[in-house]
């Protein structure tokens, strides 16, 4: 590889979709088509997405690899990356390296039941795999997502959760915090461990696929063991700071695991080896 | 390739320097500056100081400077075009009196760069880096190289190695093609072999640990008091890690001049509390305790594991430098 690893490529938003108060998604295209037909990714990883000027911030990458031809990333506006990203306009071009990371195991779910927690938003980078399981939905078995937010304006991909709770094939359960519900609201109210116990998956033959802010996934794997759910077979994602993206600028390791090389994607199990440095 | 051995004269030395200021290199060298003595451009012979144990600044600017242009761009509404960097030209530069700790501080620095991302520009940076390293003939309390697989006449990544003999002239081990090169570019200087060894001429520098038994150590001692106790002192400088000649942490910073702008790989540390910390306000090192630990723990259980080498040379520059004297010999007996 002789390419400059810090040079990203370039992109067009092509769509920004206002997603919640202060996320939005953007759906991004390459400037150059040879890299647009080159480039490659698949379920978990990420990518660190530029402004020039102000600097580089990373997230998920929050669309399909099955869905070719465009990326699709979900932010929430808090620091000076995200802010510039937020001011940024369709047709406006951005900057992307990637991708980077580990991925979820999909090819090893085959004939499994999936359970999808999310909470807040954590949900987009597990629409990618959701999109991506969806997308063959004849290899799994039960499908179940259970996202929780803090009010229903909170949650994000409204029009994909329309989607997923009119699929037959898909059982979504929706909740808002106590206090965070509308007049109409149909869903749960209520934190979504509570509403895990309360839905109560089966663990028999099921991948739970865990993403979320740290003590909704505090109080969520206790409940999930408790329902029987085995260390290997719970899957979360590690969030730590990074500058570069590919194990060189220092900071985001919990121990000796690199997020950005040994993850993003991590089991209950791999996590429990862990030091508590996340 | 075999090391090639050379006797090279007193005299000579200054011949050699000369003829590589006249070939266009450019020559960084030891150089006293008040009371300490710093790696800095040299253009005559005489700037040369070499009373020195090691420099205060260690030499991995040259191929890690401590801020680097990775791309520029210019932008418009319309259009963003970006100016690699790694298409720029290089120097020839040599390193001139790096210690052997210094030049093995090359060895884990360029596997930290390369591996499943190598980074082109410094690759090419060091392509065109000459290190010709002078055995050390006395040390310091600070100096540790030899419980470190190091030693005061090792000559692992050092292009040629000088020892000073009891005549007063020098013995030179060629250890690299490229040393290989400078030989040939200037062989009337370099002479047959003596028959003196190197080995009465250097420093007794003593073994005061055990790299291994450190590392194994190491991975049951995460949660432990000796890291809060060993920092209480730490201002969170950094000082540690910018003389380091392994530290390579980074930070990514643009720098804007209208609409054109640069994006720069500069030196960062993992001693600073901004250095892991979430947007959200959560810092998972979130003491000085917590990033000591990463420090040492990133030298000697992280690196040896992964790359198969520590990160500490052992050159002991992070704890002369420390204005809180804080001591990482200190920090890694006692555990």
């Amino acid at each position: 590889m002789n390419s400059n690893i810090y040079v990203p490529y370039l992109m067009r938003i092509e769509k920004i979709t206002q997603e919640a108060p202060g996320v939005k998604t953007f759906r991004l295209k390459f400037e150059n088509e040879q890299e647009a037909e080159d480039f490659g990714f698949k379920a978990g990883q990420f990518g660190e997405y530029s402004i020039a000027g102000v600097g580089e911030s990373t997230f998920c990458i929050a669309s399909s690899p099955t869905r070719k031809g465009y990326i699709e990333c979900t932010f929430r506006q808090t620091g000076k990356v995200t802010s510039a990203l937020a001011s940024a306009e369709e047709g406006d071009v951005v900057g992307f390296r990637g991708p980077y990371g580990n991925t979820f195991p999909i090819d090893d779910w085959k004939g499994k039941n999936l359970l999808f927690i999310a909470g807040g938003i954590a949900l987009p980078p597990m629409r990618c795999v959701i999109w991506n399981c969806l997308d063959l939905r004849e290899n799994f078995k039960d499908f179940t997502i259970i996202y929780g937010a803090k009010s229903v304006e909170d949650l994000v991909y409204k029009h994909e959760l329309k989607e997923w709770d009119e699929r037959p094939d898909v059982k979504l359960v929706t909740t808002v915090d106590p206090g965070g519900q509308t007049s109409d609201w149909k869903g749960e109210i209520g934190f979504v461990p509570s509403v895990v116990e309360k839905v109560a998956p089966n663990a028999e033959n099921t991948i739970a696929i865990v993403c979320g802010p740290p003590i909704m996934i505090k109080f969520t794997l206790p409940v999930l063991e408790k329902l029987g759910f085995t260390d290997e077979n719970i899957f979360t994602t590690l969030e730590n700071r990074m500058k570069c993206g590919f194990g060189k600028c220092g900071r985001c390791n919990v121990g000796e695991k690199y997020v950005c090389l040994d993850g993003p994607v991590f089991t209950n199990a791999q996590l429990k080896e862990l030091p508590a440095e996340y | 390739m075999q090391t090639e051995k050379y006797l090279i004269r007193k005299t000579s030395l200054e011949k050699l320097f000369n003829n590589l200021i006249g070939n266009g290199k450019t020559v960084y060298a030891p150089k006293a500056k008040g009371k300490v003595t710093l790696f800095e451009k040299v253009q005559a012979f005489s700037e040369i100081n070499d009373d020195y144990i090691v420099t205060t600044n260690s030499a991995k600017s040259v191929v890690f400077p401590r801020v680097e242009k990775v791309f520029s761009y210019k932008k418009t509404k319309e259009k963003t075009v970006i100016i690699d960097a790694a298409n720029d030209v290089f120097p020839d530069v040599v390193v001139w009196g790096t210690r052997p700790c210094d030049a093995a501080a090359f060895i884990p620095l360029t596997d930290t760069f390369n591996g499943d991302f190598p980074d082109v520009i410094y690759n090419k940076r060091l392509e065109k880096v000459y290190l010709l390293s002078f055995s050390c003939s006395k040390c310091d309390e600070y100096c540790f190289c030899t419980s470190v697989n190091g030693g005061p006449g090792n000559t692992a990544g050092s292009d040629i190695l000088f020892t000073k003999l009891s005549t007063g002239d020098y013995l030179a081990e060629v250890v690299t093609e490229k040393g290989k090169l400078l030989v040939s570019e200037n062989s009337t200087l370099f002479e047959t072999a003596p028959d003196e060894s190197k080995e009465q001429n250097l420093a007794n520098v003593k073994v005061v640990f055990s790299k291994d038994e450190i590392q194994s150590k190491l991975k049951s001692i995460f949660e432990n008091p000796v890291w809060d106790e060993k920092s209480r002192a730490c201002l969170g400088c950094g000082s540690c890690v910018f003389v380091c000649p392994v530290c390579s942490c980074f930070d990514l910073q643009d720098e804007v001049h209208g609409s054109n702008g640069t994006r720069l790989r500069c030196w960062d540390s993992c001693g600073f509390g901004l250095f892991t910390l979430h947007t959200s306000g959560h810092n998972p090192r979130a003491t000085q305790g917590a990033r000591w630990r990463q420090r040492i723990m990133h030298k000697f259980l992280y690196m040896p594991d992964k790359i198969k080498v520590a990160g500490c040379v052992g050159c002991g520059r992070c704890s002369r430098s420390c204005p809180a004297n804080i001591n990482i010999l200190d920090t890694v007996t006692s555990l």
